[in-house]
């Protein structure tokens, strides 16, 4: 275990330098210059040159990469050119937003997926289940934008049930900060009636973000209900004169969800890609409004940051769920 | 041995339009399964329509000239009507004419993303497949650092440095779409390069351009030809997404994403605006993946679940 755990750390270090290339790669040597892209359309010739000076772009390309990877290391991404603020202080704001924005997400889609999932397996070919494979196929190409919008047209605007966007309202008292999780912290602040907005605000954004993960959750369950089901193991079980629904919910379900957590697990980066265009739509103050907002400004070192705040948070989720498989199936360290 | 060169080019010849004729059986038999299926025909009529209306868009949009950016302000934000089936925006264009004349922009745009991403990804799939050593590892490795990072992100960066438009955007989402091309023909050429057929050639002295072109590229084309049918629905959504938040395509110009950005800052009153443009790219992309995932299962039942 010990072996297979210094090898999968190694290569998590590997894929983390290349994710620092890749985006100094994509900020340096990609066409188009940086310190005009970074002094704006309006600056003059010597404002680009200063800007190219300060930020070191003068300097050979090997040494700017050196500096750019102690510099991330240190937790300086360098400053925000529309507000002045150092990017760190942006990401440290959006992050805990994008956060718990996907947690929820990933509720809905387990809880709903799976629900939806086992009604397909139980009523095996029926209207129902058929239903539900229109509905996993159209999940997916369902433009998770568009239908943003469609739901605040609906349950904000139409019935008035939920907040158009946003975290809170305005004027709503937030919590002091523990967990910097809003909804928690005003929890555990015992402020009832601020998270019970905060549930209100973010169920929309969540249930577009989880949708199409949802629809291949569904599916996925289906499949793994349907094939336990007619496991040996469940025939046992009948003969021995369990009830039907008890044999579903205790055996079939249970061996159901390690296949769904897995695939979770592999949405989990698909979703922080998403986030970009759900928060845009509901306004919401996560990393992808952050990112796309930046890019409206060119204001591009906090796009550069988002990036490899995600992709790290993206190979760090890798490594932690290649670890839990290693742990629960010794076969897998071998490999 | 005279003997045995004349008279097998008859048979060779017998046995070179058999195997014509077995692929003829093949490919009716792949046909008529596909048919068999009510939701791939249905994706096949979404996907026949929506190219129909890319070919011949500016023949069957009522009103064409309102894809060209004019301004007819008597008619801002008309709702649905006899005139105008899906409404006018807010230059007081026709929204049908605009979103029929958009299918070209979109539907060029997801072949371009689709295909440039295969034109990079196929060439390193199957020679990291093919050689395998060190050369497959790097390629793999590189090929991962890039599927660990999601797409969208990666492609909103890149068009941040390019600058927003929509060919930057094609450049951006094609830069980030390869992998898994990488992934899909690496493991196929990894299986074929086993097959006796495959070792027969070799031994026989054919030399690798010869076997990469004359067998590994034909094997690996019925997974190839699903994932590009899926890709292409995949690649739609993600320029629209682009063209959304205002990274890909600009205003006037007819593209599905650019409309409903605009159509966004209209909503509640003049919904119509919003919701025919969206319907498009759902419809399109649906077409895509249900034709997709039929042909998966037809053609490459195997990997198909």
């Amino acid at each position: 275990m010990t072996l297979y755990l210094i090898r999968r750390l190694l290569v998590f270090a590997t894929m983390l330098f290349g994710l620092l290339c890749i985006t100094f790669f994509i900020a340096n040597v990609a066409p188009g210059d940086p310190a005009a892209l970074a002094a704006g359309p309006n600056a003059t010739k010597s404002m680009v040159e200063a800007i190219r000076v300060e930020y070191g772009l003068d300097k050979p390309l090997t040494e700017q990469f050196v500096h750019y990877v102690t510099d991330v290391f240190a937790g300086d991404f360098g400053r925000s050119i529309s507000t002045t603020r150092p990017v760190l202080d942006h990401i440290a704001e959006a992050l805990p937003a994008t956060m718990e924005l996907i947690i929820v997400a990933m509720g809905f889609a387990i809880i709903m997926g799976v629900a939806l999932g086992v009604l397909a397996a139980v009523w095996r070919d029926t209207v129902i289940d058929h239903t539900m494979r229109v509905f996993a196929v159209s999940g997916i190409a369902l433009p998770m934008f568009w239908f943003g919008l469609l739901l605040q047209l609906f349950f904000a605007v139409k019935l008035g049930w939920l907040p158009v966007s946003g975290q809170l309202g305005l004027i709503t008292e937030r919590p002091e900060p523990i967990t910097h999780l809003l909804i928690v912290d005003s929890l555990l602040r015992g402020m009832w009636g601020t998270a019970l907005e905060g549930l209100r605000y973010i169920t929309m954004p969540a249930l577009v973000l989880s949708f199409p993960c949802l629809a291949s959750v569904a599916r996925v369950a289906r499949a793994e209900m349907i094939e336990t089901m007619a496991s040996d193991y469940v025939l046992g079980a009948r003969a021995q004169g369990l009830s039907t629904f008890s044999i579903q919910i205790r055996h079939a379900l249970r061996n159901a969800m390690l296949p769904v957590l897995a695939l979770i697990g592999l949405r989990y980066g698909w979703m922080l890609g998403g986030t970009a265009l759900v928060e845009t739509v509901f306004d919401w103050p996560g990393l992808g409004l952050l990112m796309v907002n930046s890019v409206l400004l060119s204001d591009f070192k906090p796009v550069l940051a988002v990036t490899l705040i995600i992709g790290f948070n993206v190979m760090l989720a890798n490594f932690l769920v290649d670890l839990a498989y290693a742990l629960f199936d010794p076969r897998l360290r071998q490999g | 041995m005279t003997q045995t060169t004349v008279v097998p080019m008859a048979e060779a010849a017998a046995a070179v339009h058999e195997e014509k004729l077995d692929r003829y059986r093949e490919l009716r038999r792949a046909v008529w399964l596909l048919s068999r299926s009510f939701s791939s025909m249905l994706g096949l009529g979404i996907v026949a329509l929506f190219i129909i209306l890319a070919l011949f868009g500016s023949w069957i949009a009522p009103y064409p000239e309102a894809a060209l950016g004019s301004v007819n302000m008597a008619d801002m934000l008309q709702p649905p009507s006899w005139e105008h089936w899906f409404g006018t925006d807010d230059m007081g264009n026709d929204v049908l004419s605009r979103v029929i004349i958009g299918t070209q922009i979109s539907l060029q745009v997801g072949l371009i993303i689709t295909l440039g991403a295969a034109f990079i990804g196929v060439p390193l799939g199957i020679l990291g497949g093919y050689l395998g050593g060190w050369i497959r590892s790097t390629i793999m490795a590189v090929t991962d650092l890039f599927l660990s990072v999601p797409s969208l992100v990666l492609a909103i960066a890149i068009v941040a440095v390019l600058g927003p438009g929509i060919v930057n955007t094609m450049i951006a989402l094609a830069a980030v779409w390869w992998p898994g091309y990488v992934r899909l023909i690496d493991s196929k050429t990894l299986a074929i390069k086993e097959e006796p057929y495959v070792e027969a050639a070799r031994a026989l002295g054919a030399s690798t351009p010869r076997i990469i072109f004359r067998y590994l590229l034909p094997g690996c084309a019925s997974p190839l030809i699903v994932k590009a049918s899926m890709d292409m629905g995949a690649a739609i959504l993600a320029a629209a997404g682009l063209g959304f938040i205002g990274l890909g395509a600009k205003a006037p110009s007819p593209e599905w994403g650019a409309m409903l950005s605009v159509a966004r800052g209209y909503l509640p009153e003049w919904w119509w605006f919003a919701f025919f443009p969206g319907m498009a790219i759902y419809l399109s992309v649906l077409g895509f993946n249900l034709l997709g995932d039929g042909l998966r299962d037809v053609l490459d039942p195997r990997t198909s679940r």
